[in-house]
């Protein structure tokens, strides 16, 4: 097959029932492909591209996940469809697959820095200030002292909200006010949670498109300043991406990598009915792990990254 | 010089010899492309497919007798059709009613309160008096950040800290609206995802409990696929009256914009382009088109190439030329057409991939100078007949020119050529079928 068969595949269907039909799930379709056949024909490989494609996996990532099925296909002489979906949950996967040393990769895990800094980034919406109110929960419920940084002193009623966050997990919360400098609070914040012995120190920044150069350089800025109270802090920088975004999500990797090295990622709102499928490309292309899920807009909606349940979900029958 | 020109003469007849016209074999490749500009450009998978399959049937067969390909005419037509889907209907905000009432919905973080705020301040620059309800009870600090905002625009915020229930908090807010005689009220609500149901219903009830004139979905542009899930969604239950995209400041391609409104049918009524309050601008369906095919420069080219191009004069040569009967008046003519283009190497450069071609040839305006200067040293007889310009009237024309005997030579021998070649070109292209229905003409 060539590029992108699906492009020269010139039957039409109804708007609304191709809708429907991308609500079942790509295990069915597998089945349903397979049957009678011995090998893996094109039109399963178009299924395939529409599930992909449809879950933002985008058209890169999408032919490489099929290149490397079907190189796979035809090195290991697949029989069934059990272990063609076992195969193609394996490609998947190794995308993801990605070195986590140097990050603190469970929430009662050793600390590898006392305190620890986590700095967290991202557009503006994606979950930034209800992930940072999550994470503080769990480090909580793991036995660590968290301090939390209002560092967005912008948005509107931003450190209000970082404030309800506090005070729901009982946690201090170090602000300036809003139309602060936002530098000055990061490095008061990481000063103050060292000061009061924290195990855990969450910097949250304002929103802001990757595109708008000086409020890179300002976010740039905020890193620098933590280093100079604690010199490899912050320790992780947590890009927040929403699930709903699509191929977007790779320009904002590539500038907040360039601003901030971005080192972890974290997926949110994918108790909606978005996939996400773009963090696979993101995670492959720019080497950086994905760390947390937010499945809701509750306390404890926030969970440890499993890339064979995320893989799982992506082929999930919703109907 | 006349390497250069000769180049750029083929390009030209290569148009007039045509591939003619749009078939499916000669945009295969194009259709390809756009397909996956649009999917690249976020652009629902099915719609993109549906969208280019419908452009492209309705494109089949028509004439391309200017100086692009039917590639590029192709991606200029899908770009118009592109603008005229998203434009349509009439965007204006529906502000009758006393008061008339703005309900905003979306998902999470899409930007609702941000824009109600925007559409306030927008809505008072109007002249009318406005007022904002804060309906968002689930949100830490949600409406904190409404008042906030409220304050800055010196727009009144009705809230209540104790009410949890949202509908009740309208129904309030509506009656305060009436008693304090604000013309326009528009109500911020919370976030909400489509499949959860218990809060679908609750906008729902809003919903009824309001009857608004205007329902706004607002969406963040950069949304991906998931977009036409959510717009059907939230349309089901509310049919909105218009959207909102928000966040276009950004980079993102905004195919969202295509599949909301494939999907559900709304005009978009605004676009954020800031998280500042001024932020707000109306839809522009042809700079959208644009920004989602992102195949801008093909489209201008497509467009320049249209304006200069005169297609019966195009036709005229193109016969005289079957015909053997081009004369020098003639070049001149296609002279002139081919500088109206302007920059030649500007306009190549903008063909992807030819673009770095060209960067290096010698192309300038200044190339046709001695071309033009000789034709203009000619006779009228001369130009009609170039056959009968001998030795003598070479060197005439050579000195009047400015130019010297081998330059008048050299455009001589290229201008025979040149005729033999169409020559053949239409005794290959007329055999068989006769003169009169050739491919490029209409
Ligand atoms: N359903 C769902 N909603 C979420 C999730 N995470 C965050 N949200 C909601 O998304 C909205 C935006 O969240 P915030 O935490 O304010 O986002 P932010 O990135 O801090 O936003 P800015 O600071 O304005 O850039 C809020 O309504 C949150 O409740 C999630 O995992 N699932
Ligand atoms: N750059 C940019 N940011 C925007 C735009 N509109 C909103 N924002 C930002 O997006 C973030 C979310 O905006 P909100 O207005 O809080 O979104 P919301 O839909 O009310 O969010 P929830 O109430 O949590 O669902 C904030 O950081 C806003 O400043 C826009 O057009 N451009
Ligand atoms: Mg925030
Ligand atoms: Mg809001």
């Amino acid at each position: 097959m060539g590029i992108f068969s699906f492009f020269s595949k010139e039957k039409k269907e109804k708007l609304d029932q191709g809708l429907e039909k991308t609500k079942t799930g790509l295990l069915s379709k597998i089945s349903k492909a397979l049957v009678g056949k011995s090998a893996v024909d094109d039109a399963f490989l178009d299924e395939l591209e529409e599930i992909l494609v449809t879950s933002d996996v985008g058209v890169e990532t999408t032919l490489k996940i099929i290149d490397r099925l079907q190189k796979r296909v035809a090195r290991d002489k697949y029989i069934n469809s059990t272990e063609l979906t076992a195969l193609l949950k394996e490609e998947i996967s190794a995308l993801l697959d990605e070195n986590h040393t140097g990050l603190q990769n469970s929430f009662d895990a050793a600390p590898i820095a006392k305190p620890y800094v986590m700095m967290v980034v991202g557009v503006n919406g994606v979950g930034k200030t209800t992930t940072i109110g999550k994470l503080a929960n769990q480090f909580k419920k793991a036995g660590k002292k968290v301090v939390l940084g209002a560092a967005d002193t912008f948005r509107a009623a931003a450190v209000e909200q970082l404030k309800i966050w506090g005070q729901r997990n009982d946690v201090m919360v170090v602000e300036h006010g809003m139309n602060t400098d936002p530098a000055a609070v990061a490095f008061d914040s990481v000063k103050a949670g060292m000061e009061q012995g924290a195990d855990v120190i969450i910097i949250d920044t304002a929103g802001r498109l990757h595109n708008k150069v000086n409020l890179m350089n300002e976010l740039s800025k905020i890193k620098r300043v933590m280093g100079k109270v604690i010199p490899d802090a912050p320790h992780e920088v947590l890009l927040v991406l929403d699930a709903s975004t699509g191929q977007n999500a790779f320009e904002q990797a590539r500038q907040f990598t360039a601003a901030t090295e971005v080192t972890a990622l974290a997926l949110t709102k994918l108790d909606g009915t978005a996939k996400g499928g773009v963090v696979i490309g993101v995670a492959d292309q720019f080497k950086v792990p994905v760390k947390y899920i937010g499945v809701g807009e509750g306390i404890d909606d926030l969970q440890l990254f499993d890339k064979h349940e995320f893989v799982d979900s992506l082929f999930k029958t919703e109907a | 010089m006349f390497e250069s020109l000769s180049s750029k003469l083929e390009k030209a007849f290569k148009t007039l010899k045509g591939q003619g016209k749009i078939t499916e074999i000669n945009v295969a490749e194009t259709i390809k492309e756009i397909r996956k500009a649009l999917i690249d450009a976020d652009v629902n998978y099915k719609i993109a497919k549906q969208f280019t399959d419908t452009v492209k049937d309705k494109a089949l067969g028509q004439n391309v007798l200017t100086a692009v390909s039917p590639g590029q005419l192709l991606v200029k037509i899908v770009n118009d059709e592109l603008a005229l889907l998203l434009g349509g209907q009439t965007a204006d905000v529906n502000l009758n009613g006393n008061p008339a009432i703005i309900l905003m919905a979306g998902l999470q973080g899409s930007g609702k309160t941000t824009h109600t705020a925007k559409l306030a301040s927008f809505i008072k620059k109007k002249g009318k008096s406005v007022m904002m309800a804060a309906a968002d009870v689930y949100r830490p600090a949600a409406i904190e950040q409404l008042k906030v905002l409220g304050q800055q625009i010196d727009v009144p915020v009705y809230f209540e800290n104790e009410n949890k229930n949202p509908v009740s908090i309208a129904q309030n807010a509506l009656k305060k609206a009436k008693e304090d005689g604000v013309k326009v009220l528009i109500v911020d609500t919370a976030g909400r995802l489509s499949i959860d149901e218990e809060m679908m219903a609750e906008i729902g009830n809003i919903k009824k409990a309001l009857s608004p004139q205007e329902i706004l979905f607002v969406v963040d542009a950069m949304t991906g696929q998931d977009a036409v899930n959510t717009a059907k969604a939230f349309n089901d239950v509310l049919n909105f009256s218009g959207v909102i995209l928000t966040k276009l400041d950004g980079d993102t391609r905004g195919g969202a914009a295509l599949s909301i409104k494939s999907i559900v049918d709304k005009p978009i009524k605004f676009i954020g382009t800031g998280e500042k309050i001024e932020a707000l601008d109306v839809f522009h369906p042809d700079r959208m088109a644009q920004r989602i095919l992102g195949m801008g420069d093909i489209v201008s080219l497509v467009e320049r190439a249209q304006e200069v191009f005169d297609e019966e004069e195009a036709e005229r040569i193109q016969k005289k030329l079957l015909k053997d009967q081009f004369t020098f008046e003639d070049f001149y003519t296609q002279i002139q057409q081919i500088k109206k283009m302007g920059n030649i190497k500007d306009l190549m450069a903008m063909i992807p991939g030819v673009g770095k071609a060209v960067k290096d040839l010698d192309i300038s305006d200044d190339s046709f100078k001695h071309i033009e200067a000789i034709i203009n040293s000619m006779t009228p007889a001369e130009r009609k007949t170039p056959d009968i310009i001998n030795g003598s009237r070479r060197k005439r024309i050579a000195s009047g020119s400015g130019t010297d005997i081998q330059k008048v030579n050299q455009l001589l021998k290229q201008f025979e050529d040149m005729r033999k070649m169409m020559k053949t070109i239409g005794k290959f292209q007329g055999s068989g079928r006769g003169m009169p229905k050739m491919p490029f003409m209409r």
